[in-house]
């Protein structure tokens, strides 16, 4: 099983969450966050006074997947958040050790 | 001063010798309701006007403090123009009343058939109280932030008795700005001189805010700055038109001046930022409007509207200017930029008033006075109300602080106002 975690633009999170479910995924985990990367920052001017805004507003996705479906949530991921543009985010992948469904108790792949 | 706006001269002071025979007038319903109707727009302007404009501008750890301290003064400068306030700024003063009114403690010669020109007494005390409630809630931007309450209060009480209510004594109670012949409709020395400059020395006396100009110190609510900003454009029809203190002409052209110079403001403060930054901004446009309605203020039962866009236009490009030259080049913290947008309108506004009274739609110089001779006028009455208030403004906070001290700690400043003074907080999302 694998744990994907994906940073994306805020307002790119319909049309992935759109793709996911094309291809069959069950359930995402979403969290606002804040971060920089390349992009940095953007400045704020307020009655002059100039602000850098270091962390720019982003979304974060988490999916626990099974392993033959990797790529197919990469790549879907990959082409709906991206705008060609600076600051379209990442994608992380890590092994996931277990997964509990906490109703009924099942573990493994049976729990994603 | 028209004639028919405040009381002055030896007329002014037979009348107010003797207030049941102030008769000449008789009492107008036209003119009562609408300066009641205008009472409520200008309380409505601090309270939740200037109120809202203010605590949107600052961090979200000290919105209760703004709104607080709003609160407080409304309240506070009420008693205190019942205990004393309009006796000192409307009373006859007798011997002294080129400088300061008489003492009519709790308003004993106020009564229920008392007449102010064609309007009730009550009605023109309660008219003029709340311009003593929202210039000392104008300082508020100044100190924001980090002013201890008790301090405020004090300084508050203070500064209403010993600079506000000479000068307005000097400038609509019988003073001697009034009798030199100062155009000043609204307030602008009285209400945004005064207040821009007691905000600006309030800035210098206690210190920058900690970490300004090192860290970032937006503003935590937009939303709430602009309802408080189009609230404040509403209430400022009572706060003008109100002025005429009768529902006539000069009344309807004050109206129609104040909105033009709001309008004309906004949309100069917002090119200014469009051409200069790149973005038109709504901080800026809704600072523009304060501005332009800040400058046409003492104008506004003078001039005419072709004048009205003139000052307008003038407020939003001369307020954006100097804020940039407090904030950026001068460095000091005018936290909400008070001096910049009511300071410097006050001034040029009173200018203003001076030079297109004679021209342009202006009602016209009164007999024998050149345009210089009353611009030269207009300028004492500046400077006058401005050395005033700037030294009696020090002199008060350098003795609060030696007494209780002016500023919250540094760990109680990092903190916030809101949970360290007040055990509360704005938001509890």
């Amino acid at each position: 099983m694998k744990l994907v975690t994906a940073i994306i633009k805020p307002f790119k999170l319909d049309d992935v969450r759109q793709a996911l479910s094309e291809i069959g995924v069950q359930g995402i985990t979403v969290t606002e966050v804040k971060g920089f990367g390349r992009q940095k920052g953007h400045t704020e001017l307020y009655r002059g006074a100039e602000y850098v805004v270091d962390f720019l507003p982003k979304v974060k996705l988490e999916i626990g997947i099974d392993d033959d479906k990797v790529e197919a949530v990469i790549d879907a991921i990959s082409s709906a958040a991206n705008t060609g543009k600076i600051g379209d985010g990442k994608i992380f992948v890590a092994n996931l050790e277990q997964t509990i469904r906490i109703r009924t108790g099942e573990t493994g792949p049976e729990a994603l | 001063m028209s004639s028919t706006k405040f009381r002055g001269g030896a007329a002014g002071i037979a009348c107010l010798l003797l207030p049941s025979l102030a008769l000449a007038d008789e009492l107008n319903g036209a003119d009562t309701a609408w300066i009641l109707t205008s009472t409520a727009l200008v309380l409505f302007m601090t309270i939740p006007g200037l109120a809202l404009f203010y605590a949107g501008l600052v961090r979200s750890k000290n919105v209760l403090s703004v709104l607080m301290q709003c609160f407080a003064i409304t309240c506070l400068a009420s008693l205190l123009w019942f205990a004393y306030g309009y006796g000192l700024a409307f009373g006859d003063g007798g011997s002294m009343n080129r400088w300061i009114g008489g003492l009519d403690l709790f308003m004993s010669n106020v009564g229920r058939d008392s007449l102010s020109g064609t309007i009730p007494e009550t009605v023109f005390v309660m008219f003029q109280m709340t311009f003593a409630i929202i210039t000392p809630a104008l300082v508020v931007g100044g100190f924001a932030e980090r002013m201890k309450f008790s301090a405020m209060l004090l300084f508050s009480a203070l500064w209403l008795t010993l600079v506000y209510l000479p000068v307005c004594h000097w400038v609509w109670g019988g003073g001697w700005l009034g009798d030199l012949g100062l155009l000043d409709f609204a307030g602008g020395t009285v209400v945004h001189v005064n207040a821009g400059v007691a905000a600006i020395v309030a800035a210098l006396v206690m210190g920058n805010r900690k970490g300004f100009g090192t860290t970032a110190m937006p503003p935590h609510n937009l939303t709430m700055t602009v309802a408080g900003a189009a609230m404040l454009w509403v209430g400022w029809f009572g706060f003008n038109a109100g002025s005429a203190l009768a529902a006539n002409g000069d009344a309807g052209m004050a109206m129609l001046v104040t909105h033009i110079g709001a309008a004309a403001g906004s949309l100069a403060w917002m090119f200014m930022e469009w051409v200069r930054h790149g973005k038109p901004s709504v901080l800026g446009i809704v600072t523009g409007m304060v501005a332009g309605l800040g400058t046409i203020t003492p104008a506004s039962g003078f001039v005419g509207p072709l004048a009205a866009l003139i000052i307008g236009f003038t407020a939003g490009v001369v307020c954006y200017l100097a804020t940039a030259f407090i904030k950026r080049t001068l460095k000091i913290d005018d936290s909400l930029d008070v001096f910049p947008v009511h300071g410097v309108g006050g001034i040029i506004g009173t200018l203003f008033a001076g030079l297109f009274v004679g021209t342009l739609g202006g009602v016209g110089l009164a007999e024998g006075v050149t345009t210089a001779g009353q611009v030269w006028v207009q300028f004492i009455g500046v400077a006058a109300t401005f050395v005033w208030c700037a030294v009696l403004t020090w002199i008060i906070l350098k003795l609060i602080d030696a007494v209780i001290g002016l500023r919250v700690s540094s760990d109680q400043e990092t903190e916030g106002l809101d949970i360290v003074l007040h055990d509360e907080t704005g938001y509890n999302l």
